[in-house]
């Protein structure tokens, strides 16, 4: 395994991921989360379906990050429309405008922060090709490939920062016991490496998956329009 | 610096920018009143911009926007998941993202004051984030306080110590809590202000006033290189 997965995928990145709860808050709110049973079920269903899709990008991403090549000798704007191609596949299977939202800004932190941490020709063309921000899945595989790792580690680190981060939120908002919530992520790992395996699966872009989760969809829309967030999702 | 300048996502270490002005302290100790009264005072002289961190979401930008001291879009307003201290300190990334929002919208400033949410006596701004910070104390918090110290009180480049009105009901002693301050900040500036008797506040604003004269000097004398201004207070 690259070290440089564990950076990657470390909740203490410098990319903002600490604001978003990924739905999490808004459930919370609503009482469909309570405790670690709700919680396991929920983070179930997340990686099932949009982290699904996200991990699929993510590989996606990353592949194009290889494409491009990292001396970027050959081209001025090494993946410039295959990054805006790729952005696209992202928005069309992100179906709730709050989540478009939030996955862009996210996507525009850690691109900002990762092109710092791992300076690469491949991450500039994708700054200059979504100047508003990628999403969130397209910045990770790009950082994933310039941090010098393979389209499966970029998948197994989204994956894992989908279910990672609501439970976080969780616990931060309902005081759960982290480490009955930890026994949970250690329960699904099994769940992480076959969501990671099946998004390499595919290689033309329009095949990718496109899993959608409306009680997802909802919950981000309807956290958008309440009064009181402690998270920015 | 980037020779780009469509690119947003430009590395922190340019002098090309308005000064980042962290304020940072506990609950309840005046640091939105402190960011309302500058912007009342400071407003007319200086190009302003305002981030405010606050775990109960908009309330602080709010205040800020009734207050009518700034153009309600010149105030933006960030999540932080909980954490107030992760995203002053930790992880930066949507506070920088924040500031450099307001940077490209209204830009050039001359200064931008990030306030965090409220916090203990730990919590200080990374100095990726910010190039000058005041922590403010009140005086209701007890007269022991800057005895305790804490990096907060001991490494701001300036104490505010507020609600100097109320001292005679709380029994606190500004002589004490004056010679403690001065004991463990090593030379550096201590202001005792009472913003509800003095709105004004004008001898923050001094303060605030010259480290800025003195970045906007740096920037005249020094365009591309990082330099830290020299407060004078």
């Amino acid at each position: 395994m690259d070290a440089a997965l564990l950076l990657l995928a470390d909740s203490r990145l410098p990319a903002g991921g600490h604001g978003h709860s990924g739905g999490a808050e808004e459930a919370v709110r609503i009482g469909a989360i309570t405790g670690p049973e709700d919680l396991a079920r929920f983070l179930r269903g997340r990686l099932a379906t949009t982290g699904l899709v996200a991990a699929a990008l993510a590989a996606a991403a990353c592949a194009v990050g290889e494409a491009a090549g990292d001396d970027g000798g050959a081209y001025a704007e090494p993946g410039a429309g295959a990054w805006r191609a790729l952005d696209a596949e992202a928005d069309a299977r992100t179906a709730s405008p709050a989540q478009r939202g939030a996955s862009r800004t996210q996507g525009r932190l850690l691109l900002r922060s990762g092109r710092r941490i791992w300076p690469s020709p491949a991450l500039d063309a994708l700054a200059r090709a979504v100047p508003e921000g990628p999403h969130h899945p397209i910045a990770l595989g790009a950082a994933a490939r310039a941090a010098g790792c393979a389209p499966h580690d970029a998948a197994l680190a989204t994956a894992y920062n989908a279910i990672t981060g609501p439970a976080t939120a969780a616990v931060r908002l309902l005081g759960l016991d982290p480490v009955d919530v930890h026994r949970v992520l250690a329960g699904l790992a099994p769940d992480l490496e076959r969501v990671a395996r099946a998004s390499c699966a595919t290689t033309a872009w329009e095949d990718l998956p496109a899993h959608a989760a409306p009680a997802l969809d909802l919950l981000a829309e309807q956290h958008l329009r309440t009064e009181v967030r402690l998270f920015v999702s | 610096m980037s020779a780009n300048h469509e690119d947003r996502h430009q590395s922190p270490a340019s002098l090309d920018r308005a000064l980042r002005l962290g304020i940072g302290g506990p609950v309840g100790s005046g640091k939105t009143a402190l960011v309302a009264a500058l912007c009342r005072t400071l407003g007319p002289v200086l190009r302003l911009g305002v981030v405010t961190n606050d775990i109960y979401t908009t309330e602080d930008a709010d205040f800020l926007r009734r207050a009518g001291v700034l153009d309600p879009e010149r105030i933006v307003a960030v999540q932080t998941g909980c954490c107030p201290h992760t995203a002053i300190r930790d992880d930066i990334a949507a506070n920088i993202d924040a500031v450099e929002t307001l940077e490209e919208r209204f830009g050039p400033l001359d200064l931008v004051i990030v306030e965090s949410g409220g916090d203990n006596l730990t919590a200080t701004f990374s100095r990726g984030l910010a190039d000058q910070q005041i922590f403010v104390l009140d005086v209701s918090g007890g007269d022991k306080v800057p005895r305790k110290g804490g990096p907060g009180v001991t490494t701001a480049d300036l104490l505010v110590v507020n609600k100097t009105d109320l001292a005679k009901h709380v029994g606190a002693d500004l002589t004490v809590m004056s010679r403690d301050a001065a004991a463990v900040r090593d030379g550096k500036p201590v202001l005792f202000t009472s913003i509800r008797e003095v709105p004004e506040v004008y001898a923050v604003a001094e303060w605030v006033h010259g480290v800025v004269e003195s970045w906007a000097h740096a920037r005249a004398h020094h365009p591309h290189g990082p330099a830290v201004p020299s407060t004078n207070a």
